[in-house]
């Protein structure tokens, strides 16, 4: 059975509103564009997203929030979104903040097959309220259990027709636990070769935790904060 | 003369040791790359996956795919490496990173940070700064020392949440470099022209003054 489909309307063809989707990226950087506009178009609603950012208000999962296509962000950052925050106060939206490596070492933990984490990240502060503490050699840490999503969205720079993935740079960020951790899994890629053109040796993320696979198109990889050097 | 943002990280930058790994946050720490002194090497880390932060690109090289923690356009150097999130804060928590340099709201003499969150106001979320700090073996604070109302933001308990506990081990302020001991704040340097009297007028908590205390010099 193939794991390629033809674009991302196919690949998303089965997400369903109320699902709990994850979605890899930081900031813009590394961020399943072709997916977002594929739910965009679709009007996919009432979503669970999992995503460290909810991206700006015109890119990134800010186009699905100006749709009210969410109903619940689970990030660590939030800023940057002027939409974002009138749904977040006028009580439309849903968001829980939590700490940026607890969301990470949560995402792995469900791709690990691990039931929960013990972290030290927000003991003595709000985060830890209502949740289980544990010492350990003279130390609080919290018990955060792993994800359970029905969806990961993921990014790669290249990926094969096995599903084996390679990711660029930065934009790795959360792409690979989350490919971990989906029910299923759904890959984007700005390359997709034949197996056996990737070297074992350097693969990312092995197929078996992946799908579906689809050759992305148009990307346009938009920069949150363009820096450059002073020219002196 | 209170120290400006760059004199501030010009002087943290004074802390780092040869074979560092350090994790600068956002603001006044970013700028403590730009001061690192001569004959000393160290490692930049930036919790979205990267060890090795090289400078900003030059104009027309930016690449959206290779970032820093604030979103920035960054390059690499020699020797970077890339990995994914959990990596990144599994080298935070495992205690690999050496120094981390934040920006603070209020710091409570027994080391208390609160860093992320205005009751109130907009939320936008702790980031990775509640990871830093419950893990970092050595945490600065690089801040203003009082808020603009004029308020002292060195206090005897934080007022605001708190993003961690007995956590900071040193603050470089506008005013002063001050230590976090078992007894409170004490005051180690001046800034120039600023005396001790001022400097414990501005800190809430208790501050310890012992004998002459030596100004910064740039």
């Amino acid at each position: 059975m193939s794991k390629v489909v033809l674009d991302a309307d196919e690949a998303i063809s089965n997400i369903k509103d109320g699902d709990v989707l994850m979605l890899g990226g930081f900031g813009l950087c590394g961020i399943p564009e072709n997916c977002i506009a594929a739910m965009v178009k679709k009007g996919i609603r009432d979503l669970t997203c999992i995503s460290n950012n909810a991206g700006v208000d015109d890119f990134g999962i800010g186009l699905m929030l100006k749709k009210r296509q969410v109903r619940k962000m689970i990030s660590s950052y939030v800023g940057e979104n002027a939409e974002f925050e009138r749904q977040l106060l006028s009580g439309e939206l849903e968001v829980e903040l939590i700490p940026q490596g607890t969301l990470a070492t949560r995402c792995l933990a469900s791709g690990y097959g691990i039931p929960a984490i013990y972290t030290p990240a927000g003991a003595g502060t709000e985060v830890a309220d209502q949740k289980e503490i544990r010492n350990f050699n003279g130390k609080e840490y919290l018990l955060e259990y792993a994800f359970q999503a029905d969806y990961a969205l993921v990014k790669a720079w290249k990926g094969d027709t096995a599903g084996n993935l390679v990711y660029r740079e930065t934009a790795r960020n959360f792409n690979p636990l989350m490919a971990m951790a989906g029910r299923i899994t759904i890959a984007e890629v700005e390359q997709l070769v034949p197996a056996g053109e990737l070297d074992p040796d350097f693969i990312h993320t092995p197929g078996i935790f992946v799908h579906k696979i689809f050759q992305g198109r148009g990307y346009e990889k938009r920069i949150e904060q363009r820096t450059v050097r002073r020219s002196s | 003369m209170p120290l400006t943002k760059e004199q501030i990280a010009q002087r943290i930058a004074r802390e780092l040791k040869d074979g560092y790994y350090v994790n600068l946050g956002i603001g006044i720490p970013t700028l403590v790359a730009n001061y690192i002194p001569s004959g000393i090497k160290v490692v930049l880390q930036s919790e979205n996956g990267l060890l090795g932060i090289g400078p900003f690109p030059d104009e027309g090289s930016e690449d959206p795919d290779l970032i820093n923690a604030g979103k920035q356009t960054v390059t690499t150097v020699p020797g970077s490496a890339f990995f994914d999130s959990a990596m990144s804060f599994g080298m935070i928590r495992a205690g690999k990173v050496d120094l981390t340099v934040l920006g603070a709201m209020e710091v409570s003499e027994r080391g208390d940070i609160a860093n992320w969150k205005i009751p109130g106001k907009m939320v936008k979320g702790m980031g990775g700064a509640m990871d830093l700090v419950a893990s970092a073996k050595n945490i600065i604070v690089a801040m203003m020392h009082t808020n603009p109302k004029g308020e002292s933001k060195l206090l005897s308990h934080c007022t605001l949440p708190l993003t961690g506990t007995r956590c900071v081990k040193k603050i470089v302020t506008d005013l002063a470099v001050i230590d976090i001991t078992e007894n409170g704040f004490k005051l180690l340097e001046r800034a120039p022209g600023i005396s001790a009297d001022e400097i414990r007028t501005k800190t809430e908590g208790k501050l310890a003054v012992e004998g002459e205390i030596p100004e910064m010099e740039f």
